[in-house]
C-alpha cells in the first residue's frame, strides 16, 4: 500500500494524467450510458400506452360484460382492464378531440373494455394474441390496438437495444484499451524499479501488488471523476435542454466499481506482460 | 560442494545464434573469479545464466544448490536472494537517495520496517559512504554510485556477488577503490564473480581468471575447467 502511494506521489503528473484519461474514457462511456438509460426510460413510458380496446356489441347484458371483464383481468398478460360505457367513451372523445366535440353526440360510441398489458407482454405477437382471444367472444364486435404503431414501437425498441449494446461494448473496449495504455505507461516509467525488484529477489506477486493497488485507486478516482462529470452534464441538460433521468444509485456505484475493476485488470495485464519479458 | 557448477552449458538466442558453447567450470564458496574476454565473448551471458535471467539451451547450471533450468519463476526470486548483482551502469533509482536505494531493496524482499534503517546504515559504512546517505545518485561520483549499487547488492547477505564490468565506467582511482571493496567483501566470505576488460587489474590481482572468447571458455587459470571445487 505504502509503495503504491509512493509510486503515485513520485510521478504526480503521470498519475494525474492516468486518472484524467480514465475519467474521460469512463465519462464518454457514462454519457452514452445516460443517453441509453433515457431512451430506454422514454420507450418504456411510450410502451405503457400500448392498449387493447375490445368494443362490445350493442345491447350486451351487464352480467356478460362483468364476466368478460373478470375473465380478461385474469389473463396473465393483463395489468389492468376497465369497462368504458358509451357515455364515458363520449366524454373521453370530447376531451381528446376537442375540435369535434360539437359533432359528437350521445350513443354514437360503443361500450368497450380497455386493457393495459404488463411490461414484457407488449410485443406485437403478444398484443395480437390477446386481441385474437378477445375477438373470439361473440359479443365483442371489434378489437383495436394500433397494430402499426405497436410494431413500429417494437422495432424501434429492438434497434435501440442492438445499437445500445454495440455502442456500449465498443465504448467499454475503447475505454479499457485507453486505460490499459495509460497504466502501461506507468509500468514503463517504473521499469527500472521493477528490474531492481527482480534482481534483489522480490517475487512477482510482490512486484505486482503495488501496481494493482495503484490501478484500483486510479480506476476508482477516474470512475468518481467520470460520475461527477456525467452528473454535471445531466444537470446542465436538464436545466437548459431537456429533462431526463440520471443513473439509479446502484448503477452509479456499479459504474465506479467498474472503473476500479478496469484499473486493476489494466494493471494486471500491463505488469504481467512486463514481468514475462526476461 | 561447489557453489557454482557449469556443466557443458550452451546458450543460443533465436536471432543472434550461439552466445555460449559447451562451457564448464566450477567455483567454490568464498572464491574470487575474474571473467574476461573481448566484448560479445559471452561474459554477460554467463552472468545472466548465473542469476537466472537466462536459462541454458543445453547443459546444466547449478548455483547455490539451485539448478536454474528447473527453476520455476517463484523459485528464481529465492535464488536471487542468495545473490548480489552489480552492473557497469549502476542501475540506481535517480529519484531516491543512496539510503533509499538500499532500503528499497530491503523493503521489496520483505525485511521488517525496524530492521531496514540499521542495516542500511551498516551497509553504507561498509562501502565507505556513511556520510553520503542522503545524497542522490546525481550528486555522487561514478565510484560512489557503484559503491551504493554494491551496498544494495549486499542487502540479502549473498553467498556470491556477480559484478558485470563494475569498473567499466570508472577512472583508475575509483576502479582501485571499487575493486578493493570487492576484495574486502570476498575476504569476509562472499564469493565474487567479476566480469572485466581490465587486464591490468587482472594482472595485478593475481586471482583466478576465466577467459571467454566467441562463446567458449578458452582459459581457466585454475587448470582444467571444472577441477576446482
Amino acid at each position: 500500500m505504502r509503495e503504491a502511494v509512493r509510486g503515485m506521489r513520485r510521478a504526480p503528473l503521470l498519475s494525474i494524467l492516468s486518472v484524467t484519461t480514465i475519467a474521460f474514457s469512463l465519462f464518454a462511456f457514462g454519457l452514452f450510458g445516460l443517453v441509453a438509460v433515457n431512451i430506454r426510460q422514454t420507450l418504456r413510458q411510450i410502451e405503457e400506452h400500448v392498449e387493447v380496446r375490445a368494443f362490445l356489441a350493442e345491447g350486451t347484458p351487464i352480467e356478460t360484460t362483468t364476466t368478460l371483464l373478470a375473465d380478461v383481468q385474469a389473463y396473465p398478460e393483463v395489468s389492468n382492464a376497465v369497462f368504458v360505457s358509451p357515455k364515458q367513451a363520449l366524454e373521453r372523445a370530447r376531451r381528446e378531440l376537442k375540435e369535434f366535440s360539437d359533432v359528437l353526440e350521445a350513443d354514437i360510441l360503443p361500450a368497450s373494455i380497455d386493457i393495459r398489458l404488463k411490461e414484457g407482454f407488449r410485443g406485437p405477437a403478444q398484443v395480437r394474441a390477446v386481441a385474437s382471444r378477445l375477438s373470439a367472444y361473440e359479443f365483442v364486435d371489434e378489437v383495436r390496438y394500433g397494430e402499426d404503431w405497436v410494431e413500429k414501437l417494437y422495432r424501434l425498441r429492438n434497434i435501440a437495444g442492438i445499437a445500445g449494446t454495440t455502442l456500449g461494448v465498443t465504448f467499454a473496449v475503447v475505454a479499457m484499451i485507453i486505460i490499459g495504455a495509460t497504466i502501461r505507461m506507468t509500468v514503463l516509467a517504473r521499469a527500472r524499479e521493477i528490474e531492481i525488484m527482480h534482481l534483489v529477489g522480490a517475487t512477482d506477486a510482490f512486484i505486482r501488488r503495488p501496481f494493482l493497488i495503484e490501478g484500483f485507486a486510479k480506476g476508482l478516482l477516474g470512475g468518481v471523476g467520470a460520475l461527477i462529470l456525467t452528473y454535471i452534464v445531466h444537470v446542465a441538460m436538464s436545466r437548459w435542454v431537456i429533462g431526463g433521468t440520471f443513473f439509479a444509485p446502484s448503477l452509479a456505484v456499479l459504474g465506479v466499481v467498474g472503473g476500479a475493476v478496469i484499473g486493476i485488470l489494466g494493471s494486471a495485464i500491463s505488469v504481467g506482460r512486463h514481468l514475462r519479458t526476461p | 560442494m561447489a557453489l557454482i557448477r557449469f556443466v557443458n552449458v550452451s546458450k543460443e538466442y533465436p536471432r543472434t545464434g550461439a552466445a555460449l558453447t559447451g562451457a564448464s567450470f566450477q567455483m567454490a564458496r568464498g572464491e574470487f573469479v575474474f571473467l574476461t574476454g573481448p566484448s560479445g565473448a559471452g561474459k554477460s551471458t554467463i552472468l545472466k545464466l548465473l542469476y537466472a535471467a537466462e536459462r541454458p539451451t543445453a547443459g546444466e547450471v547449478v548455483v547455490a544448490g539451485h539448478t536454474t533450468s528447473k527453476l520455476r519463476r517463484s523459485a528464481v526470486a529465492t535464488l536471487r536472494r542468495k545473490l548480489g548483482v552489480v552492473f557497469q551502469d549502476f542501475r540506481l533509482l535517480e529519484d531516491r537517495t543512496a539510503e533509499a536505494n538500499i532500503g528499497f531493496a530491503l523493503e521489496v524482499t520483505g525485511a521488517s520496517r525496524d530492521s531496514i534503517a540499521p542495516k542500511v546504515a551498516r551497509l553504507l559504512t561498509q562501502v565507505g559512504l556513511a556520510s553520503k546517505a542522503t545524497a542522490y545518485p546525481g550528486e555522487l561520483s561514478g565510484g560512489e554510485q557503484q559503491r551504493v549499487a554494491i551496498a544494495r547488492a549486499l542487502v540479502n547477505d549473498p553467498v556470491v556477488l556477480l559484478a558485470d564490468e563494475p569498473t567499466g565506467n570508472l577512472d583508475d582511482r575509483a576502479t582501485r577503490g571499487v575493486f578493493q571493496l570487492l576484495r574486502d567483501i570476498n575476504t569476509a566470505g562472499t564469493a565474487v564473480v567479476m566480469a572485466t576488460h581490465d587486464l591490468d587489474l587482472i594482472k595485478r590481482a593475481e586471482l583466478r581468471t576465466i577467459e571467454v572468447n566467441r562463446g567458449q571458455i578458452v582459459f581457466d587459470s585454475a587448470g582444467a575447467a571444472g577441477d576446482v571445487a
